[in-house]
């Protein structure tokens, strides 16, 4: 395996990391912040040899993925918040008939038409189903532009082990940032055999592609199904990531580009001798309940903090479940917290008053005129 | 002992539910037929609708997918893009392709997606109990314009085929009225037609079937049909409108 470092934006790794993984199809629709994932496609997926086609709108798009997923090859499509919510009728049907697919929300701020600015309000509907039905995306979200290559990959992998789509729930700042990055030339790609694919009948019996069940007996049971291969996903893909947070006795709890701002928030509390720590889930479906339970029994604290007025939140207090106090901090409509704004809310959790920020302690050009 | 006439291999043995007389269980028949005829079954794929014809996918013997309703047309693209060597084809009613689904229909046309599209027109949403359609005729009542439709309230219906045929992209596009022995062999040949230009690579072809619903139209079978010949055809003329 070879690597080479490069720049690159997250939305180029989330493209490259697709077909790395054996994706062969893309359908899309242009809607900022996300456009530079279509642009890519349309020339590196032809270049693959898979199928490029940007179409009439996201609900257009996310039907071609449900007729693309039913020929059993890798598909996925991209968009940004208003364009998700157009394809959530579609989701519901791809969960309903148990395909792979993968849908890559990089979130914008809302609701509404709200603007181009990053956001993370579209947690609700990424983790808790998003369209009709009892379905659940399983959801992973990166944090740097490594992470969009990685996890892009590894949403497809998911996708076809629990015949269930996946989210990839990136953001306007993790979709936008440049890093250099070392990507490898291949990754192991493993895509299981896909009997029930709907490729022409021959050689076998005909495959139907159905979520029509008129019998509610029958429907109650395909939804016992999926109940059961998410209680599956629940015991065996859990992921997060911990920094500082053995000694810590209050606990940031931040996913995507705000974990990255709340590092640089630890670290300025670590520099003022106050012990924190930051948790960040990777995987938000299933969500890492136990890891945070565990610390709330530890008799760590926590600040929750998000771009939106409070999601994540809840699940966090689900799994604290009273054992400990769960502080919230949200900014949103496109509005970024600064590390300075988050560091004020943990001094006040140390009955600290707000100090001088340390970016005015180095003060600019215009400061010192 | 010859045998004459047999179920099509593409038909499966599951009884149709439709009402008596109603021409979806003429279509389907037809369709079946020409699949076996081309000898495409073991590559075609069938989209099925929303709307009465939503179990086609019991019905018939290739593989199917029950798309959302109005959507056929991107769930065949998204197939048909993917295998290009197969058949794809949508069956989809009125308020299916000329009302929810407009945007999908007139984009596959436009992109000249080789698929073939049988739209079944019966001027009413037949499975949900008889509303308008965006096909019902002006003063045709239904069950959501009780005292006929009135253009200044709900505008007028959609001629399908002449609004298709004004995008370069579609290869064939017709409308028949299978309501005699002449216009089932015309409606036969037609949907020949439109699975043959796949066969041979040609781009989207369109067969709108000017069909009945003698349940929601409140008529007997014979009776849709000499309504279909009276009224729907001097509006919704039959023809080719696009062969290329
Ligand atoms: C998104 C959505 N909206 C509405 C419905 C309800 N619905 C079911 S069938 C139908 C109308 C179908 O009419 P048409 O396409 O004309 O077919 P027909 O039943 O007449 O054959 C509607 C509106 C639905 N299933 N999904
Ligand atoms: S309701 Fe109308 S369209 Fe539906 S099966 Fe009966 S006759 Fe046919």
């Amino acid at each position: 395996m070879t690597t080479k470092k490069i720049l690159m934006k997250g939305n180029e790794a989330v493209v490259r990391g697709a077909i790395a993984a054996g994706c062969r199809g893309f359908f899309g629709y242009p809607i900022t912040p996300q456009n530079e994932v279509p642009e890519y496609m349309s020339v590196l997926m032809p270049q693959a040899g898979g199928v490029f086609l940007q179409a009439e709108s996201e609900v257009a798009a996310i039907n071609m993925v449900y007729g693309a997923a039913s020929t059993g090859a890798r598909v996925m499509t991209s968009s940004s918040s208003p364009g998700i919510s157009l394809k959530q009728e579609g989701i519901s049907y791809i969960a309903a008939c148990e395909l792979p697919a993968v849908i890559v929300n990089v979130q914008r701020g809302g609701p509404g038409l709200g603007n181009i600015a990053p956001g993370q309000a579209d947690y609700f509907q990424a983790v808790k189903g998003g369209g009709h039905g009892d379905y659940k995306l399983l959801t992973l979200a990166p944090w740097s532009v490594s992470e969009c290559f990685y996890l892009t990959a590894l949403a497809f992998d998911l996708a076809d082990r629990y015949r269930n789509p996946a989210m990839v729930l990136s953001d306007a700042i993790v979709g936008q940032m440049i890093e250099p990055v070392e990507l490898p030339d291949k990754i192991e790609v493993n895509i299981p055999p896909k009997p029930w694919a709907t490729t022409g009948r021959k050689g076998r019996g005909k495959n139907v592609i159905n979520s029509l069940w008129i019998s509610p007996d029958q429907m109650e049971e395909v939804n016992r199904r999926l109940q059961a291969k998410y209680t599956l996903a629940m015991e065996r893909e859990v992921r997060y990531q911990e920094l500082a947070v053995e000694d810590a006795d209050l606990v940031l709890v931040a996913y995507g580009s705000v974990a990255r701002i709340c590092r640089t928030a630890v670290d300025l509390a670590r520099s003022e001798r106050l012990s924190v720590g930051l948790f960040r889930p990777i995987g938000l479906f299933p969500f890492p309940t136990l890891p945070i339970q565990w610390l709330a029994e530890c008799g760590k604290r926590f600040l929750v903090v998000e771009m939106s007025h409070g999601q994540m939140v809840e699940d966090v207090r689900l799994a604290v479940n009273g054992r400990a106090e769960v502080i919230f901090y949200g900014r949103s409509g496109g509005v970024v917290p600064t590390p300075t704004e988050i560091l004020d809310r943990i001094r006040k959790t140390y009955g600290r008053s707000a100090g001088v920020s340390h970016y005015r302690l180095n003060p600019g050009p215009e400061a010192r005129r | 002992m010859q045998k004459v006439f047999e179920k099509p291999q593409a038909l499966s043995d599951t009884p149709f539910a439709y009402c008596p007389g109603c021409l979806h269980s003429v279509v389907h028949r037809m369709i079946a037929e020409v699949i076996d005829e081309l000898g495409v079954l073991d590559r075609t794929i069938g989209i099925c609708p929303v709307g009465c014809s939503v179990f086609m996918y019991e019905y018939m013997e290739c593989d199917m997918i029950e798309a959302a309703h109005g959507r056929a047309p991107a769930v065949a693209t998204g197939v048909k893009r993917m295998l290009p060597d197969s058949v794809v084809f949508t069956y989809q009613g009125d308020g299916d392709l000329a009302s929810i689904g407009t945007a999908e229909i007139v984009h596959a046309a436009a992109r000249g997606e080789k698929i073939s599209v049988i739209f079944i027109n019966n001027g009413t949403y037949g499975m949900t109990g008889g509303q308008m359609a965006p096909t019902t005729l002006i003063g045709q009542k239904s069950s959501t314009c009780p005292g006929g439709r009135d253009a200044a309230a709900a505008g007028y219906p959609i001629r399908v085929c002449e609004m298709l045929a004004t995008l370069d992209g579609p290869s064939y596009i017709t409308r028949v009225a299978p309501v005699d022995p002449v216009g089932l062999t015309k409606t036969k040949m037609a949907i020949k037609k439109a699975f043959r230009n796949q066969v041979d690579g040609k781009g989207f072809s369109l067969v709108e079937v000017l069909s009945n619903c003698p349940t929601q139209w409140k008529m007997t079978p014979v009776e849709s049909l000499s309504w279909i010949d009276e009224n729907v055809v001097p509006y919704f003329q039959p023809g080719v409108f696009a062969d290329r």
